[in-house]
């Protein structure tokens, strides 16, 4: 291997490894979300120039720290950043350099821009979009289009929210524990808005889907290893782990959409169901029960189908019980329909459609008519089905589900 | 806000109109999103169009008419139809766009329709 390849991989490693630390580092100090993120960035460029002519530094992360700090003192000099951050200067000057010459690691202020990008003064569907660029590095572009929201438009509210962060004086401190569990669980709901949008991509076959699934997950697993004793973080982590071990079942080998009942459980992934148990027990042991740990248990039932450990599957009241729980403490559309559908599985399939009626905001949720659709079927009434697929069907972004749900509307029998 | 939803299918998906192995599975996947996004209430205005070989097209150059059959252009997705759709922003329209069974093979184009032009001398 030649020494540009060597520089290149450092390079890569480094960013994957450091990135997050070092934009959390000089946030923290600077207050200034884009000012960090610009410097960090400037230092990754200047690495990328840099290492393949004059080899790898022996601690890169010390390096890039001191690289970037002396570009955000540039830009702090040249007036991009605003006055307020010169006290902090002095002291990062120092810290900076200290950490170069000894190379102790950074001290890690990852949390608390966890924390900023999810703070309640910003607006609540920008939460999860920021995380991704502060924490994660993703492009404007890349966020806008998993979020299916325009690149440009994208690009102007992340930057209004970093400008917000700045102007409005978010600080970059951990909450006081009297706001800690407000605060994280607007946390875990943007790590989960990131999954579940990348979740729907996976689901319409975009490949870039699963890299934001898979980058929900590395969040979660970082939330855990920041708050072990956080129970909620360790739920979701559960949650998705759990949904994510799914995923090489989702589609046969000709593209095609599977559902959860008929799926190869051979193709689940063990260690992910594996891993998800293991929080889930974590979870329940620290006594604090919460809305991600039911959705969690509500997957982990489902999941037991395959696990290797040979838990007896749970049955379909122990679901109910848990959607019903779900939907006293977090109501959402999801879990309206599961809960729809769990009481279809006890209590039959008019009692299911009962449910479904009594929810509002369902118009345009193509999994409630699906499941109208075949709770529908059930009972016989085969004319409003077909209605119902075809609402389903109208609804439904991906081609996959509209082949299945088309094909299930075929294959209704009118019986009469 | 009004946006017009341009909606382009490539030459696979049009010949699927014709082929009878799909075109139940093609037309049912349009009836049904014609459907749905009727039932949103948001439609002002729709077409389908017939496909691009139907068209004439007429330039008035070094004043006469030139009229041409086509266009036979080569693009590889081709103008297949529209809705006009009244939203309350882009991102509702984005998600109607989504669900457009075109999307998946061909692209939807969103355009923000142009305000009414203000009467000649100003309304005032």
């Amino acid at each position: 291997m030649t020494g540009p390849d060597v520089a290149h991989r450092a390079v890569e490693a480094a960013a994957r490894q450091s990135r997050a630390r070092l934009v959390a580092f000089l946030a923290a100090r600077f207050r200034d979300l884009a000012a960090a993120e610009d410097a960090v960035a400037d230092a990754f460029r200047i690495a990328l120039d840099l290492w393949p002519r004059q080899g790898v530094p022996r601690e890169p992360e010390a390096w890039l720290a001191t690289v970037a700090r002396r570009r955000i003192t540039h830009a702090l000099r040249h007036g991009a950043v605003r006055r307020a951050a010169e006290p902090a200067l002095t002291l990062l000057a120092g810290e900076a350099e200290e950490a170069a010459m000894a190379a102790r690691p950074l001290p890690d202020d990852r949390l608390a821009l966890l924390f900023v990008c999810a703070h309640p003064a910003i607006a609540s569907e920008m939460r999860a979009p920021l995380m991704l660029q502060a924490v994660l590095g993703l492009d404007a572009a890349r966020i806008g289009s998993a979020f299916l929201v325009a690149p440009a438009t994208m690009g102007q509210r992340l930057v209004r929210a970093k400008a917000r962060i700045r102007s409005a004086g978010i600080g970059f401190e951990l909450p006081e524990p009297q706001d800690l569990p407000e605060r994280l669980s607007h946390v875990l709901d943007a790590v989960y808005a990131a999954f579940g949008t990348g979740w729907e991509m996976v689901a319409g076959g975009d490949t870039r889907g699963a890299d934001l699934t898979g980058e929900a997950l590395w969040l979660g697993r970082l939330l855990v290893e920041l708050m072990p004793s956080a129970a909620e973080a360790r739920g979701l982590l559960a949650l998705m782990a759990h949904c994510e071990a799914r995923r090489p079942a989702r589609r046969d080998d000709a593209g095609r959409y599977v559902p959860i009942d008929l799926q190869d459980t051979t193709l689940w992934r063990a260690d992910l169901i594996a891993e998800a148990e293991a929080q889930l027990a974590a979870a329940a042991a620290l006594g604090r029960p919460g809305r991600y740990q039911l959705e969690a248990a509500i997957q982990s039932a489902h999941n037991a189908r395959a696990d290797p450990a040979g838990r007896p599957q749970p049955g379909p009241d122990i679901r109910l019980a848990l959607y019903k729980a779900l939907m006293a403490i977090a109501p959402s559309a999801g879990a309206a329909v599961g809960h729809a559908a769990a009481l279809a599985g006890t209590a039959g399939p008019v009692r299911g459609l009962h449910a479904l009626d009594a929810v509002a905001g369902l118009e345009e949720y193509q999994p409630a008519w699906a499941l109208r659709a075949h709770l529908l079927a059930a009972t016989g009434d085969m004319a409003s089905a077909r209605a119902a697929y075809a609402r389903a069907i109208g609804l439904a972004e991906d081609p996959a589900v509209r082949a299945w749900l088309a094909a299930a509307a075929a294959g209704l029998n009118d019986g009469a | 806000m009004q946006y017009m939803m341009v909606i382009y299918e490539t030459a696979e998906a049009l010949a699927k109109q014709q082929d009878p192995a799909e075109a139940d599975a093609y037309w049912g996947g349009w009836g049904a999103y014609v459907q749905a996004i009727q039932a949103a209430g948001i439609v002002q205005d729709g077409h389908g169009l017939l496909p691009p070989e139907t068209a004439t097209t007429v330039r008035i150059t070094d004043g006469r008419r030139q009229v041409q059959d086509g266009p036979f252009a080569d693009t590889k997705e081709k103008l297949a139809g529209y809705f006009v759709i009244d939203v309350p922003d882009l991102d509702t329209a984005l998600d109607w766009a989504a669900r457009c069974p075109a999307a998946a093979q061909g692209a939807v184009e969103l355009r923000p329709v142009m305000p009414p032009m203000q009467e000649p001398g100003g309304g005032a």
